[in-house]
């Protein structure tokens, strides 16, 4: 579904992102982990064509996101408030999207409905403004309107962040439930070990912007994480004292 | 500490990515302020000499008109002078104390170009007072008193965000006194005059402006640093929102996702209501030149000008800024399944529509003649046709965030129209004066807002043309846009 090439990324001689190539077939969850600075973000900018990159490119269904705009019929994604429009209502902003994605009223409402556990209550109907809403609430509107109109790529970063924990629980059902579809290709980009091993069939580690593991996730997969990164933190603590 | 200060605001204006675009408008700005230093340097030394040779006592006759200047100076501050933005948030957490970043802020607005530029005229003005033998201590009394004044308008207008409405009436009752005494029914300068002129003739009345500016410079102070919390003076107002769902809009097709969000934008924040505002004012903008009030726009092409004028309110005030007005939330736009083509069309059409409801506002202006319609009616066409996507090509330019709700920020930013954008208008004004002034004086009026009306007509036809145009630098620019944007969230 997603094929990224040669993809690198340098901002004044300082390569943040530097990937051979990684192939996603369709109906994958995927699960990008890293510390800050590994070049998540930044990754899924390129994926969304919203970063130029410096050499290689993202294919998304066989159509290269610089050079189209077709993939964007198909692709959803939330990455940070500035994706939602603070002076709508989350239902008006949901029915935005709706119109952009070709769903009327009816169907939107209709998948809202099913979210009424995950919203638990705190964003439909409040006659508040988006911008008035806390992060937390932000965020659970964007995730849910990154699922209106059937999308076959879903692009979410760092989508457990900001929650509570009742609604991180919540959000991993959801995922879990995308990734079972078949026709669903989800990328989520992570700090939480754990919630990526739960909710991701396959994992990649990003290290200042290289690859450095690809794990189709078992049992055992957390385990190796921890170690990856706790041996990280060892590493630092030895070079520190040196 | 100040130097601190300094050196964020050099870098602030130095590293925006705006800054291109910034630094051509400063020149452009810069170029305009030459103008203004030389008027007045040459308006300091002649007017003593002109009001002599029409046998009016000079400094008199300055001191009764003084009321006039004064409150003119407070209405161009209030729409132009820039408050002093200072982002204070990451400030607050700083070892500073509070009272040196009031300072710095009310510093800023002291050294403003508003408060020196009438230097120039003053103190020429006060060296002919001088040399031509008037006593020196009252000369520079009355000196003092006037610097004093102008300070006194300058912290008044700090006060005065947000007082628009209370600002025009001021303006409007001031015109009609104005008009009343040029037509002889009711000369009320002559209760100001004592005033400006006792600062020469009796000395003490100069002290009234000095401890006033004192005075509100103190309270100035004291009354920003109490408010220099996040959650007191600036604290977000939290709106009762509705739904709305403008089902008649739904005639436009898919244009009407985008105009429904066009509206709710414009409606729902404090940066874009003011468009709406500002469009209404330039309506009353053309009593101006059909009244005949100011003698310079009598000439027949300047009626064009303000036929322009009236009719492109909120095109100038808005189209200037399109895209940024999407700026907050423009990665969304950039990845959602979106046409480029809908979006401006939606916009183009916000901007005619407003032009089309302005033109029937406008119609009372025919009890100035049917030439006066008739400007106003091709002015309209003019706008539409051509102005129209001439202000949508320059906002592709324009890479400034637009802060919507703009309360992050200290002092507010309280106007979207200021004077970079009025200089950018100014172009848009000439053509059609051109054009018609080759008619009016070829063959008469009626070709010259033929030749205008046909230009506009002209322009519909390339409508598409210019989209593409636009798209192309949407494109190209993409990528610079959205990371001048990310500035601002």
């Amino acid at each position: 579904m997603i094929t990224i090439e040669n993809l690198s990324k340098t901002y004044n001689g300082v390569t943040v992102l530097d990937l051979e190539q990684i192939d996603i077939p369709k109906g994958q969850a995927f699960g990008l982990v890293g510390n800050n600075g590994a070049g998540k973000t930044t990754l899924f900018s390129s994926l969304l064509d919203l970063i130029q990159p410096t050499t290689g490119f993202v294919k998304n269904k066989e159509v290269i996101v610089s050079e189209s705009e077709d993939w964007k019929s198909y692709t959803a994604s939330f990455i940070d408030e500035s994706f939602l429009i603070g002076y709508l209502t989350p239902e008006e902003y949901f029915y935005f999207i709706g119109d952009l994605r070709g769903q009327n009223k009816a169907d939107v409402d209709q998948l809202l409905a099913g979210f009424e556990d995950f919203f638990n209550d705190e964003i439909l109907g409040k006659r508040k403004y988006l911008r008035d809403l806390s992060k937390g609430n932000q965020k659970k509107v964007g995730i849910v309107a990154t699922l209106i109109g059937n999308p076959e790529v879903i692009i979410l970063d760092e989508p457990f962040a900001n929650l509570d924990p009742t609604t991180q629980i919540r959000l991993k059902g959801i995922i879990r439930k995308m990734a079972a579809d078949q026709d669903v290709t989800v990328l989520v980009s992570s700090h939480d070990l754990q919630h990526v091993t739960e909710v991701c069939e396959r994992i990649v580690v990003l290290e200042k912007g290289k690859q450095v593991k690809d794990i189709m996730t078992s049992p055992a997969t957390l385990k190796e994480l921890e170690e990856y990164f706790s041996g990280h933190a060892a590493m630092a603590a030895i070079a520190e004292e040196e | 500490m100040i130097k601190q200060f300094l050196r964020l605001e050099w870098k602030a204006f130095f590293r925006s990515a705006s800054f291109q675009t910034n630094l051509a408008l400063k020149i452009l700005m810069a170029f305009g302020a030459l103008y203004f230093i030389a008027i007045f340097s040459i308006m300091g030394v002649v007017t003593f000499f002109i009001l002599e040779d029409n046998n009016l006592p000079p400094l008199e006759t300055v001191n009764q008109f003084m009321i006039y200047f004064i409150v003119l100076d407070l209405l161009i501050r209030y729409f132009f002078q820039k408050m002093p933005v200072v982002n204070i948030k990451p400030l607050l957490l700083m070892p500073f104390n509070k009272s040196k970043i009031v300072k710095f802020a009310l510093g800023k607005t002291v050294l403003s170009f508003f408060n020196w530029m009438y230097a120039f005229f003053f103190v020429p003005f006060t060296v002919v007072l001088l040399v031509k033998g008037f006593d020196p201590v009252g000369v520079i009394a009355w000196h003092l008193g006037m610097v004093a004044l102008i300070y006194l308008n300058n912290f008044i207008n700090v006060f005065l965000n947000d007082e628009t409405i209370a600002v025009v009436i001021a303006g409007l009752a001031f015109a009609v006194l104005g008009g009343l005494q040029y037509y002889g029914y009711y000369d009320f300068t002559v209760y100001t005059k004592p005033f400006f002129h006792g600062m020469y003739t009796q000395i003490w009345p100069a002290l009234i402006p000095v401890l006033l500016v004192i005075g509100a410079a103190v309270y100035a102070f004291s009354y920003f640093k109490k408010r220099l919390y996040l959650d007191a003076g600036f604290a977000k107002k939290e709106a009762i929102a509705t739904n709305e769902n403008m089902e008649w809009l739904n005639r436009f097709g898919k244009l009407s996702t985008f105009l429904k969000n066009d509206i709710k934008l414009i409606m729902r924040n404090k940066r874009s209501k003011t468009t709406i505002f500002m469009s209404v004012l330039f309506l009353f903008y053309g009593l101006l030149f059909f009244g005949g009030a100011i003698e310079v726009y009598d000439g027949p092409f300047w009626r064009m000008f303000a036929a322009v004028f009236v009719t492109g309110g909120f095109l100038f005030s808005f189209g200037q800024f399109v895209p940024s007005w999407d700026s907050a939330y423009y990665p969304l736009m950039m990845t959602q399944n979106i046409r480029y083509k809908e979006y401006l069309r939606s916009k183009w059409w916000l901007v005619v529509m407003a032009t089309v409801v302005s033109l029937i506002l406008c119609i009372p202006y025919v009890f100035f003649g049917w030439e006066t319609l008739a400007a106003i009616m091709v002015g309209a066409i003019f706008n539409m046709g051509i102005n129209a996507h001439l202000v949508l090509l320059g906002g592709a330019f324009i890479k400034t965030p637009i802060d919507l709700t703009s309360g992050k920020k200290a002092f507010g930013d309280k106007s979207s129209f200021n004077v970079k954008t009025l200089l950018i208008s100014i172009p848009k004004m000439f053509a059609p004066m051109a054009l018609y002034a080759i008619g009016h004086f070829t063959l008469g009026p009626v070709f010259g807002f033929a030749l205008v009306a046909i230009a506009g007509l002209i322009g519909f036809a390339f409508r598409d043309k210019v989209f593409d145009l636009i798209i192309k630098i949407y494109k190209k620019e993409k990528y610079k846009t959205l990371q001048a944007y990310k500035q601002n969230s």
